[in-house]
């Protein structure tokens, strides 16, 4: 177990009580074919997570991260074990009702952002609502309130070409946030940006967590991680350590 | 529900954005749906223009009259068959009108001989050749099929004194008079001068092939003096309701042989013709534009549609990672599907719509430029192009609309 070192940056860091069960998983393992060898890329995970956390997932490359965050966000469904998400056990949902889960209850941030290119903020942002079969007054609205939420009710209109990186990141955590998920998950959020601009990522992280969000971040950086609660260390495709940060 | 139609808005809006992009690209693509859906409403345009042409080319002969005849509106192979049929006079006519009075709720309402006979004709210094003169009892008034412009036809008296009276065709009266009153003018037919009494309205050419309007409708009597008595005759027998043609010409043909005196066994020695056999001919050239048009159509929809469907595998290759994106952001497999289906189909309706109009420029420059040529475009066209495309659309792009639907996220998300 090594205890992460205490952030001597951050003097207020008040810590929301646990809410309810969101996430918790069981036994959870992935096997990836590759012709005639087998990937383990999880190898029995064991993880509850609840409302009001702010988590950070880490660990060296190839330790199973992104796979871990791809089935924690019902993009991917384990080879083996069980995943209740709000009690509802997606281990065995099909596509279409994992792009529901997706749709309602999980907001991601990538480390490219994705955001669609030929679209404005306003429009990246009302891509979920759209999804969500929103009619277009309500969207817009609740678009532009998740975008002056972070900060950019003057870029709303700008194409992601027209916008820097953090700007971009932004429109893209806005656009997680828009549809009220249940958990963000962002998966190293600042992977593309200057450490600069990756500490006011960071620091919107922490205001969207005192806002009453719960956070997952995927990063394999310390200063990054540190500014979550709780960090889990994974190696190999098992979690190594998961402790309460101070 | 109306998330179906949130997600139609977003799918015609991202097709259209991805058009715009890949304009020089997309035009390409669409050429071969351009060139099919121009192949398809030409060929439409042509049909059209051919019926339409017919319709009143029949309307010409008298969509109610009955025409008999020694020969009939066909080419016959045998013809020593008919060579030797006694010639149709006119005591044919009076007896078969007998007939039809004598005959309870008869079909037929009346018989008219008509004669007819190419000349040339005169008018102080203006010469025309090739005029047909027609010469008729004043029972013409009841089967002409053109109206009257100007003045009158010949009545009874006229008709049966022979009078050298006539009524000219449109094209007559513009050639010989040309720029003034036909009317009480005198016309030189084969050196006996007639008095105009009458101008027909313009009927137009009788399928492209001669013109109705050139033509000099006289007394038959007076065409008799000049031309002498055993001049070849038709009957035109006029029906009373058109509906029951076939009857009608049942009841004709039992009606001449009478006049004939036809023994049972003798076969007809007359033709009963009827407007119906042109469509016989007309029909194999229809379905010769029809074949070569649909060929063309066929052809160029396929490369066209082969066109899309590449097209559309590459526009998914290139989107996968945003294919990715928008699964993560809740997209489901249909709402993917139907995106690629939709830009699938925009770039057809496009061509489609290049097409149509197109085809709508040929259509009017053909009517400008060469008005003998049949074209006639119609709203049908507009539709059938647009389900053309639409179905071209759906065809090409559905496997790769597929394909798109149902990539994994995880690795759509991971591919650069
Ligand atoms: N789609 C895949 N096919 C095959 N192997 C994969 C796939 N995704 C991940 N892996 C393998 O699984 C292991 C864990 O990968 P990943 O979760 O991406 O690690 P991390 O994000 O921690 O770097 C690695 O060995 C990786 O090569
Ligand atoms: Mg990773």
């Amino acid at each position: 177990m090594t205890a992460p070192a205490a952030p001597a940056a951050h003097i207020h860091r008040p810590t929301r009580p646990p809410g309810a069960l969101v996430i918790e998983i069981e036994g959870v393992t992935k096997l990836y074919k590759m012709g005639a060898e087998i990937i383990h890329a999880l190898r029995g995970v064991q993880l509850t997570i609840r409302r009001n956390e702010y988590l950070a997932i880490m660990g060296p490359s190839g330790s199973g991260k992104s796979t871990l965050m791809n089935m924690l966000g019902c993009l991917d469904t384990p080879t083996d074990g069980r995943y209740d998400f709000n009690g509802k056990n997606v281990a065995h949902m099909v596509d279409d009702e994992l792009a529901e889960i997706r749709n309602r209850e999980i907001g991601f941030v990538f480390q490219t952002f994705n955001l669609l290119p030929r679209s404005d903020a306003l429009h990246n942002v009302e891509l979920p609502l759209i999804y969500a079969g929103m009619s277009p007054s309500a969207r817009r609205e609740r678009a532009l309130a998740a975008l002056s939420n972070v900060g950019l009710a003057d870029r709303i209109h700008h194409k992601p070409n027209e916008l820097s990186g953090g700007q971009r990141q932004r429109v893209a955590i806005a656009r997680a946030l828009v549809n009220n998920p249940s958990i963000i998950l962002a998966d190293e959020p600042t992977g593309n940006l200057d450490s600069k601009t990756g500490e006011e990522i960071m620091a919107l992280f922490e205001q969207l967590y005192d806002q009453g969000q719960t956070i997952i971040v995927v990063t394999h950086e310390e200063d990054i991680a540190r500014h979550a609660r709780r960090i889990v260390r994974l190696r190999d495709g098992l979690i190594e350590s998961d402790a309460r940060v101070h | 529900m109306t998330r179906t139609i949130y997600e139609f808005t977003e799918s015609f809006r991202i097709a259209f954005q991805q058009i715009r992009a890949n304009a020089m690209r997309s035009v390409l693509t669409a050429l071969g749906v351009i060139i099919g859906i121009v192949a398809v409403t030409l060929m439409g345009t042509a049909i059209n223009g051919i019926n339409i042409g017919f319709q009143n080319s029949l309307a010409m002969l008298g969509e109610d009259i009955l025409y008999v005849q020694r020969w009939p509106w066909r080419n016959v192979d045998d013809w020593w068959n008919y060579i030797n049929r006694p010639a149709i006079r006119i005591e044919h006519a009076e007896k078969l009108n007998r007939i039809i009075e004598s005959t309870p709720n008869s079909l037929l309402e009346v018989a008219v001989p008509v004669a007819g006979r190419g000349s040339s004709v005169k008018s102080g210094d203006i010469k025309l050749s090739g005029v047909t003169i027609i010469g008729s009892t004043s029972d013409y008034s009841r089967i002409v099929t053109a109206d009257i412009a100007e003045g009158r036809l010949y009545n009874d008296i006229e008709a049966n004194a022979g009078r050298q009276v006539c009524v000219l065709g449109s094209s007559v009266a513009e050639t010989l008079f040309p720029g003034r009153p036909a009317l009480d003018q005198v016309v030189d037919i084969r050196g006996q001068h007639f008095t105009v009494i009458g101008v027909l309205a313009k009927q137009g050419e009788f399928l492209g092939l001669f013109s109705f309007d050139n033509q000099i409708v006289v007394p038959l009597a007076a065409l008799r003096k000049y031309w002498g008595s055993r001049i070849d005759l038709q009957l035109r027998v006029k029906v009373k309701d058109k509906t029951k043609l076939m009857q009608a010409e049942e009841e004709l043909q039992g009606a001449m042989r009478r006049v004939r005196s036809q023994l049972p066994a003798e076969r007809d020695n007359f033709s009963i013709n009827q407007q119906q056999a042109f469509k016989a001919q007309l029909d194999p050239v229809k379905s010769g534009i029809a074949i070569a048009g649909l060929f063309i159509t066929g052809l160029a929809l396929f490369v066209g549609a082969i066109g899309i469907m590449n097209i559309t595998f590459v526009s998914v290759k290139e989107r996968t990672k945003e294919i990715g994106t928008r699964k993560a952001l809740g997209a489901r497999r249909r709402t993917i599907l139907l995106q690629f289906l939709i830009e699938a189909v925009s770039i057809c309706l496009i061509g489609g719509v290049v097409g149509l109009a197109l085809t709508f420029g040929i259509a009017v420059g053909i009517r400008e430029k060469l008005p003998a040529l049949p074209v006639e475009f119609s709203g049908s066209l507009i539709f059938i192009s647009m389900a053309v495309s639409i179905i071209t659309g759906i065809v090409s792009g559905f496997l790769p609309a597929l394909g798109a639907s149902r990539l994994d996220p995880v690795v759509a998300l991971r591919y650069e």
